[in-house]
């Protein structure tokens, strides 16, 4: 039972090794891919055995919590692990296509696979001081994919992404000194115990918002999401797609664990700055994306607009709107790595990702422009798509509790999503290109033609899926929103029958 | 013993921010080692003070005979050190490879990313 929680941690680092000595070899891709695909199997299995509500934990070292480390699957952490696996494949299927033989050279399969193990370490780790590990692991290696190839805008926008982000992990590092100064623990199961017996309310609270301020620049909320925009543009294709989907996601997942798990005592004060921040978020983000005129550009803010989203849920706190939280992460990882795969073919077609110099792409390539509408209509929130259930489930949940003014904000936002999403359909798609550029498909060859479309249309026909099936996943979020609501399964599971 | 360290943090907290709000990104990232240190001493102050004997067990037993010292804070405080040496190290390259290829570490005058031109000064720098 434990082996396969270290697993989806273990496979990803031993790739990473092979792939660094490979890295000359044209066999290191191959050998990327292939770990790709274990860690997508481990994380299944896993997901396999939490599906029935079960939560499974293991000592490392055989050190019993809550003195060793633990790693820890509920229902949420295990399917991030393998929506992580899913996107981790996609994007390895479309850099054999993307990554030249430079970067290769320098190592960017190695630190892919770092990154995809500090990203499932984060998601299992069920210690706090591990997750900081985590969260390490996964940032050097981002640094890494950041400036992989040292262009000067990589540089400029890598120093913005890597200073703000050691702020975070710094604030986040004190919290954690802070918090086992109050409790003498570090386990997040014994931590929720220990809270709940602390006279001291005050202190705690001020613990409380060094997290939120450490994991809202992670996840990249008003107003601390300047880095983000500033930097998701400028990195290749691929791992600008990666990142989008993976990165700020593991700071919402912290918040909601952080937020359900241990500091939900005081939800009339923590969760009150949650949901004016979420809503902050929800309007800058696309007020943000509508002033921006570049493919990548865009789609950064709307990460930003996004993410309001998901902390709404979690600051709505009902088992619905934890649901719903749940839901719309998963989604939108799909969702938005997807879009920014597509940015990238675009931009290798049309020679750039300013939507300025862009242009006839519905013309000469109606398959990309067919595949571009699903995720792009799914983020908007049309039925029949993942996005539209989603949204649904977070608009519900506000007008249950009669929240008028999230649940406005929210549809709002919407609708300008639809505004920046016909933006980019009507410049980069519909009109002819400016100079006159057939940007065909053919320019590129047939093998990388195949390794670039092959994971848009993996990603679009999962978001249709879902979208038309909803209901495996929306009882799977109910399940995981559940668990999140009432730790009691997570605790036992941790640290054994209480007394 | 605690409200000096605590002065301490404070010290190295102001002397931080005082730093990080400087427009050069080296003089922002000296600001940064200095946070980490009082990070790193925030974390030994919360373990508590004490001056009792050092957490080593006897030979043969199994628990310390008497009351010792934490040694959880010092163990986290290290793997923080480490890793906060290496995450500079990689910072200072990038500051370094920035002064190359944009010639300046005046954040106001990093505006590649942006999509504006590198503004340049009367004298043609």
């Amino acid at each position: 039972m434990s082996l396969i929680l270290v697993l989806p941690v273990v496979v990803p680092l031993a790739t990473a090794i092979l792939c660094f000595a490979l890295r000359t070899s044209r066999w290191g891709r191959w050998v990327s891919l292939g770990g790709t695909l274990l860690h997508a199997a481990a994380a299944f299995a896993l997901v396999a055995i939490v599906s029935d509500g079960t939560v499974i934990a293991a000592q490392m070292g055989n050190w019993a919590a809550p003195f060793g480390i633990t790693l820890v699957a509920d229902a949420l952490g295990a399917a991030m692990v393998a929506v992580t696996a899913v996107t981790a494949i996609a994007t390895a299927v479309y850099a054999l296509g993307d990554i030249d033989a430079e970067r290769e050279r320098l190592g960017y399969h190695a630190l892919f696979q770092v990154l995809i193990a500090g990203v499932s370490g984060a998601f299992l780790t069920g210690d706090i001081f591990n997750l900081y590990v985590w969260f390490e692991v996964m940032l050097i290696a981002s640094f890494g994919l950041m400036t992989l190839g040292a262009r000067p805008e990589q540089i400029d926008g890598g120093i913005r992404y890597v200073t703000l982000n050691l702020v975070s992990t710094i604030l986040f590092l004190m919290g954690v000194g802070l918090l086992y100064g109050m409790t003498g623990t570090l386990n997040m199961a014994d931590l929720s115990i220990a809270v709940a017996s602390l006279e001291a309310r005050g202190p705690l609270s001020v613990v409380a918002v060094m997290f939120i301020l450490a994991f809202g620049i992670k996840s990249a909320v008003f107003p601390l999401f300047f880095w983000l925009p500033a930097s998701y543009h400028t990195p290749a294709f691929a791992v600008s797609a990666l990142f989008a989907g993976l990165l700020t996601k593991v700071g919402v997942y912290a918040l909601v664990r952080m937020f359900t798990l241990v500091f939900d005592l005081d939800t009339g004060f923590t969760h009150e700055i949650l949901l004016w921040v979420a809503l902050l978020t929800m309007l800058t983000g696309v007020l943000g994306a509508a002033a921006q005129s570049d493919f990548r550009k865009i789609l950064s803010f709307h990460i930003v607009s996004q993410i309001g989203y998901m902390v709404l849920g979690l600051a709505l706190f009902t088992p619905l709107a934890i649901a719903g939280a749940v839901f719309y992460i998963l989604h939108h990882i799909l969702v938005k790595a997807n879009l920014f795969l597509v940015a990238g073919v675009a931009g290798r077609l049309c020679g750039s990702t300013e939507l300025a110099r862009m242009g006839g792409l519905y013309r000469s390539a109606p398959l990309l422009a067919a595949l571009f509408l699903v995720p792009a209509f799914s983020l908007a929130g049309f039925p029949p798509l993942s996005g539209f259930w989603a949204k649904f489930l977070i608009v519900k949940a506000s007008l249950d509790i009669h929240a008028w003014l999230a649940a406005t904000v929210a549809l709002v936002t919407g609708i300008l999503t639809v505004f920046s999403m016909t933006k980019i359909w009507g410049a980069a798609f519909w009109t002819p290109h400016p100079e006159g550029l057939s940007p065909e498909p053919a320019r590129l060859g047939a093998g990388a033609r195949a390794a670039l479309i092959l994971p848009i249309a993996f990603l679009a026909s999962l978001t249709l899926f879902i979208g038309l099936v909803p209901q495996p996943l929306l009882g799977f979020a109910e399940m995981a929103g559940a668990q999140l609501l009432d730790p009691a399964d997570y605790i036992r599971a941790v640290l054994g029958d209480l007394p | 013993m605690e409200v000096l360290l605590v002065l301490c943090v404070g010290a190295l907290t102001a002397a931080s921010v005082y730093l990080m709000l400087a427009r050069s990104v080296l003089r922002f990232l000296f600001g940064l080692v200095l946070l980490s240190n009082a990070a790193n001493l925030v974390i030994l102050a919360a373990g508590r003070l004490t001056t009792v004997n050092p957490p080593l067990i006897p030979e043969g037993a199994s628990a310390p005979a008497a009351a010792v010292a934490n040694p959880l804070p010092q163990a986290l405080i290290l793997t923080a050190i480490v890793i906060g040496f290496g995450l500079f190290a990689f910072a200072l390259t990038l500051v370094l490879r920035a002064q190359g290829a944009l010639g300046t570490l005046d954040s106001d005058d990093m505006t590649l990313a942006e999509g504006r031109p590198v503004p340049t000064t009367e004298d043609g720098r």
